[in-house]
């Protein structure tokens, strides 16, 4: 392997191939933390809304939980970027299409955030009602409101119970931000290709890329367990009995 | 003076009828055991107390207000009556006084010294001080069922409901717990107790209720109910549980 | 604002639209049975208590999982053609085919997602079952294979098959290499006739139903394997 090729002055745009590299590193961890803001947003809401008793709650989330992770994701960033500017009334659509700075980065972020929001959802939702009932009629019982039991049990006890598998939603996020690259936004896979293109070091390049993606995961990881361990409850095992 | 009244309570789980008319009264400062085999409703009767379950015919009164009114303002209701439940229920990321505090606070208004200062008091009271900043999974689970009565005394309450406080508990655990609710019974609290300890009930009770498929089928002063159980049901059911 | 549209270049392609979407579930289905079984074989090798065994396993699920399978699919669109080359031993092999280098990439991807899943099942036989099995005289594999795994894959048979459902929509990623499933199809009868909004609205209604009833499928079959308390 040589990785000689990375300091030779690139194709285009001044800088070199290892410049390409670190664009496109920054590039995927925009994509990524952008898309996470809504997804956990969005999720965290839609989740709660999910474990209610209202149906003027729960239907309209459930709904949206069906129709985000039934569509692949593919179709979705197409759809953000293809049909949502057409569909939409004709002053807005000109203007995404035409003054709108960014347009392939925006979309691809609402189209990873909206996706991965029903994913959040549900795991929000398993992690609230893995909490036994009877906690909730312990709360209820001491004259606690259910607003409360959400406030003071249901949401501390449900978002420790759900950090792993958030961990695990966000490092899908983070590689699920390369189908980006089918709407041209030029993140680190996209410019692992190009670079290939250009220099036909195939091999090296597409290491690398696979490198930093490991590296990267590894670094959540070890962060998240970091955290996990900060806010563990003492002598709380799971969630059973 | 009745402190809970029963009026031809019924409730349905879809066709399933768990309980048939019910009626029976608790007086203040009375003890009532409620007994009966597994399925027979005493844990749903016990819970329509304060309305955790909603039932569809009769009434529940406690101290005067009803707690099926539409008005009924239910958090305040179950603000003035304790519960202890069979799993203990603490809540797990609250040390032991936080989960004495929480309702003191947030449903009373009181404030956290007020609060921390009832708390410390009552965990004194069952023995639980020198466990104040522990959380409740560092505690057995007799520690954690005297913290969860003392969670409920916190709150001042008219009235104690006990939903099966000894059951999931190790049987050399259970006294522990028998003996802060013997004692609580014995300083005139109102207490209304669905468990099998039949020795807890012949020291404290007034009154046993027996219940079976739904209906309290004998309600009984303490003496008459061990002496001469007028219905065969409960004749069975105290031999099964007595000579074992 | 549906007066724009054109449904009729849906009905024109649909000949070619169903190609695609053969393409797409042959892949689904090929790539589910080798995802299984290699993955099956995988979270053996992670549950050895040998380090040797165990080790490359883990290595290999864990690289796989933190690379994104866009990269995994041009990884092997690169390396598989040198590999015939140096299989065949002839320079001037063309490869085998795109449907055989994306069912290789998806089976080697999903793979490594599969192991995780029945070594989670594996785990959840409890040890007593073994022991009983060990007790009765059986070997590791007649314990594994008797035992162990039938309990196992009974429970896993609902998540497993929606790793299916995931793999399914997962297909779609085969538009980057120009590959023609259901949404290479679809991508390519929106761009010739210019009906970006109408194919890609299809395609989106097509999936949907697809997964959702499939979705609807295993949730039923959920209940029935484990029935609600």
């Amino acid at each position: 392997m040589d990785f000689g090729f990375l300091t030779q002055p690139a194709f285009s745009g001044g800088g070199t191939y290892f410049d390409w590299v670190l664009s496109g590193i920054k590039w995927t961890m925009l994509v990524s933390v952008c898309a996470w803001l809504i997804a956990f947003t969005i999720g965290s809401v839609l989740g709660v809304m999910r474990t209610t008793k209202l149906r003027w709650l729960y239907l309209p989330a459930a709904a949206y939980v069906e129709l985000f992770r039934n569509i692949p994701l593919l179709v979705q960033m197409f759809i953000w970027y293809f049909v949502i500017p057409e569909i939409v009334p004709k002053a807005l659509g000109t203007w995404m299409k035409q003054g709108m700075p960014m347009p392939e980065f925006w979309s691809a972020v609402l189209a990873l955030g909206f996706y991965t929001a029903s994913r959040v959802a549900e795991q929000v939702r398993s992690g609230i009602q893995s909490i036994p009932a009877g906690q909730t009629q312990a709360a209820l019982a001491t004259g606690l409101t259910m607003p409360q039991v959400y406030r003071h049990l249901l949401l501390p006890m449900g978002y420790r119970i759900v950090i792993p598998p958030l961990t695990s939603e966000f490092l899908t996020i983070f590689k699920n931000s390369s189908v980006a690259l089918t709407i041209g936004v030029l993140e680190l896979t996209a410019q692992a290709r190009t670079i290939s293109e250009y220099t036909f070091r195939t091999f090296e390049i597409f290491t690398l890329a696979t490198v930093v993606y490991v590296l990267i995961t590894m670094a959540v990881t070890v962060l998240m367990q970091f955290v996990e361990t900060r806010v563990r409850v003492p002598g709380y095992v799971g969630t059973g009995k | 003076m009745a402190m809970i009244e029963f009026r031809n309570v019924s409730k349905w789980y879809g066709s399933f009828q768990v309980l048939k008319d019910c009626t029976t009264t608790v007086e203040k400062g009375e003890v009532v055991v409620v007994c009966g085999p597994s399925g027979s409703g005493k844990s749903t009767l016990i819970k329509c107390v304060n309305g955790l379950e909603p039932f569809q015919r009769g009434d529940v009164v406690v101290n005067g207000q009803s707690v099926g009114a539409k008005g009924t303002k239910l958090p305040q209701l179950r603000a003035k009556i304790g519960m202890v439940f069979q799993h203990f229920e603490l809540f797990p990321h609250m040390d032991v006084t936080a989960n004495l505090n929480l309702a003191q606070v947030r449903v009373l208004g009181r404030s956290l010294d007020e609060a921390t200062a009832k708390s410390h008091a009552l965990l004194e009271r069952v023995g639980m001080i020198d466990h104040a900043k522990k959380f409740p999974g560092q505690l057995s689970g007799g520690q954690q069922q005297r913290v969860a009565i003392a969670r409920g005394l916190a709150m001042d309450p008219i009235a104690m409901l006990f939903d099966e406080p000894t059951s999931a508990l190790d049987p050399e655990m259970i006294n522990e717990v028998l003996d802060v609710m013997v004692e609580l019974a014995r300083e005139g609290m109102t207490m209304m107790c669905v468990t099998h300890e039949m020795g807890f009930a012949r020291k404290v009770a007034h009154r046993v209720i027996f219940m079976d498929q739904g209906e309290i089928v004998e309600d009984a002063p303490k003496e008459e109910f061990f002496g001469t159980p007028r219905s065969e049901r409960a004749q069975q059911f105290l031999s099964k549980i007595l000579h074992h | 604002m549906f007066s724009a549209f054109d449904f009729d270049v849906i009905q024109r392609s649909l000949p070619y639209l169903w190609q695609g979407m053969l393409f797409s579930l042959g892949l689904t289905l090929l790539a589910m049975l080798g995802g299984i079984v290699l993955g099956t074989l995988l979270a053996l090798m992670r549950l050895s208590s040998h380090r040797a065994i165990s080790l490359p396993a883990a290595a290999y699920v864990n690289l796989l999982r933190s690379t994104p399978l866009i990269l995994v699919i041009f990884w092997f669109y690169f390396l598989v053609p040198i590999a015939v080359k140096q299989l065949t031993g002839n320079p001037y092999a063309s490869g085998i085919g795109p449907f055989y280098s994306a069912l290789i990439a998806f089976t080697l991807f999903e793979a490594a997602y599969y192991c995780e899943i029945i070594r989670a099942g594996i785990q959840s036989v409890p040890a007593g079952q073994v022991h009983a099995a060990q007790a009765l005289g059986l070997n590791y594999p007649q314990a594994t294979l008797l035992v162990v795994l039938p309990q196992a894959f009974r429970n896993m048979v609902p998540i497993l098959l929606t790793q299916g459902i995931i793999l399914f929509q997962d297909t779609s990623l085969v538009y980057v290499v120009g590959l023609t499933d259901f949404m290479g199809a679809a991508s390519k009868v929106a761009q010739r006739d210019g009906r970006l909004v109408e194919m890609y609205l299809f395609a989106a209604l097509v999936y949907f139903i697809l997964c959702f009833s499939a979705s609807y499928f295993v949730k039923r079959l959920q209940l029935r394997i484990t029935p609600p308390r």
